[in-house]
């Protein structure tokens, strides 16, 4: 059991739904994200999405592509990243952290070593955008091993033929994208995603969590209805940007999650 | 080597689209049943005798092939060694290589029923390309180029918006081919039904490496008849300039496993391969990583994020190369060395003034390695490198590099 199980276990008990949070490692700079992240267990946020900085987010929209580059251009690195987890969860040791972005910076640190780091700061699960089930043995099947979560993303893509394998190494969660497209462009419809959730929980087993174009309590509320969760992450990003201070960056957190609560 | 199965050099890449430990498909789930997809029709159309019918009618009536093999005699006497052919692909219909690939992804994608055609492009050579024979089939053509490229590209620009291309600026990055190629890939992640995505270089996810190498083997397959018509047998060394390395595996393949024919690639070195990073030489400067869907040599800094390369020529901006060639360059098949901007410069000028040939940039690296290794080598030994563009495109950004105002000359 890792964290991420014991929360989903922990919100099934309470009849709850899920609200995931993203935001971008080091956006603007350390210091300020790690005030963010360290505020938003208590603004309602159950699960925590943790950027790793990039400077080729292939899947992501222009809010987090700057969001990436502002952390990049701060200085931030890998390593920081983990760093700004263990510091987090020196405070916290219940709320789970999920490390998402690409994999080349975790190959050019070394699958081995980054999994050691990464298990020891205290992340719990890993969602690696350019890593399909086709390329399970590079990171998919190490970090099961080492006790990490791999997080798979579903799509509207994924068929029903391919829908097995794309859960067969999947644990924690899945995050079903509901739409085709980057982060934060188009918005899915409830009606839409309701099927497909179902379809996703009958072929893995797990809660399905769902994300890209959530930007309002209103639709935050709307897609946790018609799951067990749901991800806000461009329009927190775009809080961030605007130079927002921590304290209305996580009043907004606590809108959209108090949305997911409601559901 | 031909008759050793075993140590057969032509037989990559394998089922999971792995050059040795290069290549692969490292591409978010909402793209990954469309590469196999691609893939599957791909495979059909390989072993379909109509699909190759149609390649090679166009090859010859809309494309002009073969070109010629030329033998640059001045330049031979000039530099005094080898003899050095030239294989004529700036003679193509639209000035490079690029179009051999382009029929072939076009074809392809009217049989998948595709009616929406993105591509990347640097030099936008490709760009024109893929928007000359949209033009002709009557498909949508959404062209992705760096911003910095649009500026220093500007013709092949004007010719893209001729040709009824919608041509996209990127900004973001530094504005080049690479965040062009992150731009094209998030219009396709966007546009999954009816859009096909014509990747101009032996790069990105499988099966592109392999399918664009397959259509421009035509290079070197007509080299092997050409050369042997022209000299008895084959040459003794190949040399292409890489940006991606589609001209230069186009060249390369079909002499892999002829293991008396030397195989050199050339990378553009920029200033100069140094710690600054100011070169794209992906081999000669970089290391391994994961890029584009695929493991490569890549040019990235100690943490693992891309740099961005930097070249006078447009087309060889790339901080990657194929997986193809980082395979060859670890089992030693083919050698790649760097080539300066200055070096190619130079390179650019002689074939002008001896041949009556203006290259574009991209192969005046590839001409400059000629310039260094000729006069050295023996009189009977034969060179042949791929011209594989003209330089129309390019004389504004070598006229500014020699110093010279366009509007002098009016
Ligand atoms: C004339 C020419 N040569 C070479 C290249 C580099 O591409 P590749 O290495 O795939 O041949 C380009 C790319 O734009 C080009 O226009």
């Amino acid at each position: 059991m890792t964290r991420i199980d014991d929360k989903f276990a922990d919100l099934a008990r309470q009849g709850r739904k899920a609200f995931v949070s993203y935001i971008m490692a080091g956006d603007p700079d350390f210091e300020t994200s790690l005030a963010v992240v360290k505020g938003l267990p208590a603004a309602g946020v159950d699960i925590i999405e943790l950027g790793l900085p990039f400077t080729d987010p292939m899947a992501d929209g222009p809010t987090i592509q700057l969001a990436g580059q502002r952390a990049l251009e701060g200085g931030m690195t890998l390593q920081k990243t983990l760093d700004l987890a263990r510091a987090f969860r020196e405070g916290d040791q219940t709320t789970p952290i999920v490390l998402m972005g690409y994999y080349n910076p975790i190959y050019s640190r070394g699958v081995d070593s980054f999994l050691v780091a990464a298990k020891d700061a205290g992340i719990d699960g890993l969602i690696v955008v350019d890593l399909p089930p086709e390329e399970d043995a590079e990171l998919c099947l190490p970090a099961q091993a080492a006790g990490l979560n791999f997080i798979r993303l579903a799509t509207p893509t994924t068929d029903d033929k391919r829908l097995p394998q794309v859960v067969q190494n999947t644990s924690g969660f899945v995050y079903y994208v509901s739409i085709t497209g980057i982060t934060g462009a188009a918005e899915a419809e409830a009606g839409d995603v309701r099927p497909e959730v179902a379809r996703i929980k009958a072929a893995s087993g797990l809660p399905v969590i769902v994300g890209f174009g959530v930007n309002t309590p209103e639709k935050s509320r709307a897609i946790a209805a018609v799951a067990d969760g749901v991800v806000v992450g461009s329009a927190i990003v775009s809080k961030i940007a605007a130079g927002d201070s921590v304290g209305d960056v996580l009043a907004f957190v606590k809108s959209l999650s108090d949305g997911a609560h409601s559901a | 080597m031909a008759n050793d199965l075993f140590n057969s050099f032509m037989t990559g890449p394998d089922e999971r689209g792995r050059f040795g430990d290069f290549g692969g498909r490292f591409v978010s789930e909402t793209l990954m049943p469309l590469i196999l997809e691609l893939e599957e029709q791909y495979e059909h159309a390989k072993t379909d005798d109509s699909f190759w019918a149609e390649m090679h009618d166009l090859w010859t009536h809309y494309v002009g092939r073969p070109s010629p093999l030329y033998l640059a005699e001045r330049l031979t006497d000039h530099l005094g060694g080898a003899k050095v052919y030239m294989k004529r692909d700036e003679l193509n219909h639209t000035g490079a290589h690029k179009i051999n690939n382009v029929l072939g992804q076009i074809i392809l994608a009217r049989r998948m029923g595709k009616t929406r055609i993105i591509a990347e492009t640097g030099a936008g050579q490709h760009g024109v390309a893929t928007a000359t024979v949209c033009a002709k089939f009557g498909l949508k053509c959404i062209v992705y180029m760096g911003a910095h490229d649009v500026e220093r590209q500007a013709p092949n620009v004007f010719r893209m918006k001729l040709l009824g291309a919608e041509v996209v600026p990127v900004t973001s990055g530094r504005g080049t081919l690479k965040d062009a190629m992150n731009d094209a890939l998030r219009d396709w992640v966007t546009n999954v039904r009816d859009t096909f995505y014509c990747i101009g270089t032996v790069a990105g996810p499988h099966p592109y490496p392999a399918m664009v190498r397959d259509f421009q083997s035509i290079i070197g397959k007509e080299v092997r008849e050409q050369m042997t018509a022209a000299e008895g047998r084959l040459p003794d060394t190949l040399i292409a300039a890489i940006g991606g390395g589609s001209n230069a595996m186009g060249l390369f393949y079909p002499f892999l496993d002829d293991k008396d024919v030397g195989i050199i690639g050339v990378e553009a070195g920029g200033k100069g391969v140094n710690a600054k990073m100011e070169h794209c030489a992906s081999l000669t400067g970089g290391r391994p990583g994961v890029l584009h869907g695929n493991r490569t040599y890549l040019l990235q800094d100690d943490d693992g994020q891309i740099l961005e390369g930097f070249s006078i020529s447009a087309g060889l901006d790339y901080p990657g190369i194929g997986p193809e060639h980082a395979w060859l360059h670890d089992v030693g098949r083919a050698q790649y060395v760097a080539i300066t901007d200055k070096e190619a410069l130079e390179a650019f000028q002689l074939c002008c003034e001896l041949e009556g040939i203006i290259p574009a940039l991209e192969p005046s690296h590839a001409l400059a390695h000629v310039m260094k290794i000729a006069p050295e080598l023996p009189k009977d030994h034969i060179l042949c490198m791929n011209m594989c563009g003209r330089g129309d495109k390019d004389i504004f950004t070598v006229a500014k590099a020699l110093g010279f105002e366009m509007g002098e000359f009016a």
